[in-house]
């Protein structure tokens, strides 16, 4: 149930990237995808009323199995959010070169390509 | 010595010279050059040198599933070679021709990175992993693009950017469902899961997404139009290795890897990398005829190209998962693997010419060509012998590989795909003349009257390369063929028993 929200999510931040004109906006719709899923990522790994996952020299190993939540994903999502970071980054960079060559935001205004 | 501990350096190398180079090379521009080439020149040697062997290396000492290792097999010695050989030739090549830009250091670093990236792709043997190092390929690779700071290349890097950062986010989604469905990430221990346990439909989902987003990387033509507008805008030598192995290595190398040795081929999935390899074929060669900006005509060639090669690999997996003759798979698949590393030599070949035509004649309109054919013998020879290769005339090596392609379709009963497979290599044929015709022959237009032939060191780019086309033909001789291509379709061959090679613990 709560995985399909971050298809929601998903598709919000796909429609916003796919249908603004306004390339910050299209920027926001990528950033949007990313969290999305991240949130999947870390659902995945949640277990309700888990505990932080930090094994210690008097943890019970089967006990640690059977109550903590899964480390992994959220060794991914730390990841990925600085890979989205470096990207988003890069995308705003070149939003800021695109608006000092072409004076606009707008996304069917910036066309010299074509074929 | 150990080849094991070879593997880690073909990563290590490039992504020191990349953060070494800004640091030595900000004042004195000829050492960029030189580091730059020594960086390339080295990946290529160690990619020789492990050429043939096999071996596994443990990151940082933890072994599988828990930790991530990195898998040498008949595949990734291949790919290896490939990326290496054309980042050698590109940084040969840009050493001169990347002299009309400032801040060449810039250049070589996220040139290096790139390279980084892409063996880490082919080398890595976990599935998050592989999304790491495919985005610092990607993001290294969007920088490129965008290397000119002109009004198109903004715009063409912008929807790179962000076509293929959605089919990055869609990788990882992937990731995260087949995460969900086995509990590891650890390519082998993920592919003995499924072989034991059955599929669980939420594959499916993640099959889909991995189909999408490798899609995107590799432009097969739903997903194509970013390509046409990113690789002609990069300067040359990153266009060379846009065409030449980022789509390979990103694309077609990772989905192909996932298909067949994580998840298991079906006919199903072969089926759709039949329909998207077709319809790549087609409608890329038809978009690239009417066009008349030389690099955006071989941009659009690369689609029409990576067509073949998915077809070949498809059809491959195809029969391979119907219970056909395991030797007519083997043949397909040999086709496929043998036109990818075609194309690479050629397409790259091809793109340094229009480099070299660029840099001395200033155009890349065919129609403001013509006549060069006295004043750039060399770059038209080799041209010359690119664009016979791409159509597919023997003795050259696009022939043979187009030739196992269509022989395998005949043998699997498809001889429609062979006839469209013939079809679409006669449109590249004429398209290819065209560029002969307009560049070289004809009337010497009065602005050209000056122009020379372009430096030696990128002509011995350029030689270098096409030596390779005219003997890459030599590849599929009995006893050179064993050695070289048919460990990577081994690779591919074995499937999900794949764990078993990477995975001797389990």
């Amino acid at each position: 149930m709560i995985y399909s929200l971050c298809f929601v999510l998903f598709i919000i931040g796909l429609y916003c990237a796919l249908t603004k004109k306004n390339i910050v906006k299209i920027v926001i719709g990528l950033i949007i995808m990313e969290y999305a899923v991240n949130l999947f990522l870390v659902l995945l790994g949640y277990r309700k009323d888990g505990v932080a996952p930090i094994v210690e020299k008097t943890t019970n190993p089967l006990e640690f199995l059977a109550t903590s939540v899964d480390p992994l994903p959220q060794a991914l999502v730390v990841t990925s959010i600085v890979i989205g970071l470096g990207v988003t980054t890069l995308a705003i960079a070149l939003c800021i070169k695109l608006y000092e060559k072409y004076g606009t935001f707008d996304i069917s205004e910036i066309r010299r390509l074509k074929g | 010595m150990n080849t094991t501990m070879l593997i880690p350096l073909l990563v290590a190398i490039p992504l020191l010279f990349a953060f070494f180079i800004p640091l030595v090379a900000r004042k004195i521009r000829v050492l960029a050059d030189i580091l730059g080439n020594l960086a390339t020149l080295g990946a290529l040697i160690i990619a020789i040198l492990i050429f043939g062997s096999r071996g596994i290396y443990e990151l940082g000492g933890w072994s599988p599933p828990i930790g991530i290792n990195w898998v040498l097999d008949g595949f990734s010695n291949l790919m290896l070679v490939i990326i290496n050989l054309i980042s050698f030739t590109a940084t040969l090549f840009s050493s001169k021709y990347m002299e009309q830009y400032t801040a060449k250091y810039k250049y070589y670093s996220l040139f290096l990175l790139m390279v980084a990236g892409m063996n880490g792709v082919v080398l890595t043997g976990d599935m998050f992993n592989l999304f790491v190092f495919l985005e610092i390929a990607s993001v290294a690779s969007y920088a490129l693009v965008a290397f000119g700071g002109n009004h198109e290349e903004l715009e063409a890097s912008f929807k790179y950017l962000i076509l293929a950062s959605i089919g990055s986010t869609l990788i990882l989604f992937g990731i995260a469902f087949t995460y969900g469905a086995t509990g590891y990430l650890n390519m082998a221990s993920i592919a003995s899961t499924i072989s034991s346990g059955g599929r669980n439909p939420i594959l499916l989902f993640a099959v889909v997404f991995f189909i999408v987003c490798f899609g995107i990387k590799a432009a097969l033509v739903p997903f194509h139009p970013w390509l046409p507008d990113a690789h002609p805008s990069a300067p040359a030598p990153i266009s060379a290795m846009l065409s030449g192995v980022l789509i390979k290595a990103l694309g077609i190398y990772a989905l192909t890897r996932v298909l067949f040795n994580v998840i298991g081929m079906t006919t199903v999935f072969g089926w759709v990398l039949i329909a998207v390899g077709v319809l790549s074929m087609v409608v890329g060669v038809f978009l690239a005829v009417g066009q008349w900006d030389f690099k955006r005509l071989l941009a659009y060639h690369s689609i029409s190209q990576m067509g073949y090669v998915i077809l070949g690999i498809g059809l491959g997996g195809y029969i391979l998962s119907s219970g056909g003759e395991q030797s007519a798979a083997m043949l397909a698949i040999l086709g496929g693997i043998f036109h990818l590393a075609n194309h690479s030599v050629f397409k790259s070949l091809l793109f340094l010419c229009s480099g070299s035509i660029e840099y001395s004649a200033g155009t890349r309109q065919l129609k403001e060509m013509g006549g060069l054919l006295e004043q750039m013998p060399l770059t038209r020879a080799t041209c010359t012998i690119a664009s016979l290769s791409i159509a597919g005339v023997p003795p050259f090596n696009g022939f043979w590989s187009k030739l196992i392609i269509i022989i395998a379709a005949f043998q699997a009963g498809f001889p429609w795909l062979a006839a469209i497979t013939i079809l679409v290599s006669f449109v590249t044929l004429i398209s290819f003349l065209k560029v002969l015709r307009y560049a070289f022959l004809g009337k010497l237009p009065e602005a050209l009257r000056q122009v020379r032939e372009s430096p030696a060191i990128m002509a011995i780019a350029l030689v270098i390369l096409a030596i390779l086309c005219t003997g890459m033909g030599l590849l599929l001789v009995p006893g050179v063929r064993e050695v070289i291509l048919d460990p990577a379709v081994a690779a591919l061959l074995q499937g999900i028993e794949y764990a078993q090679v990477a995975l001797p613990v389990f």
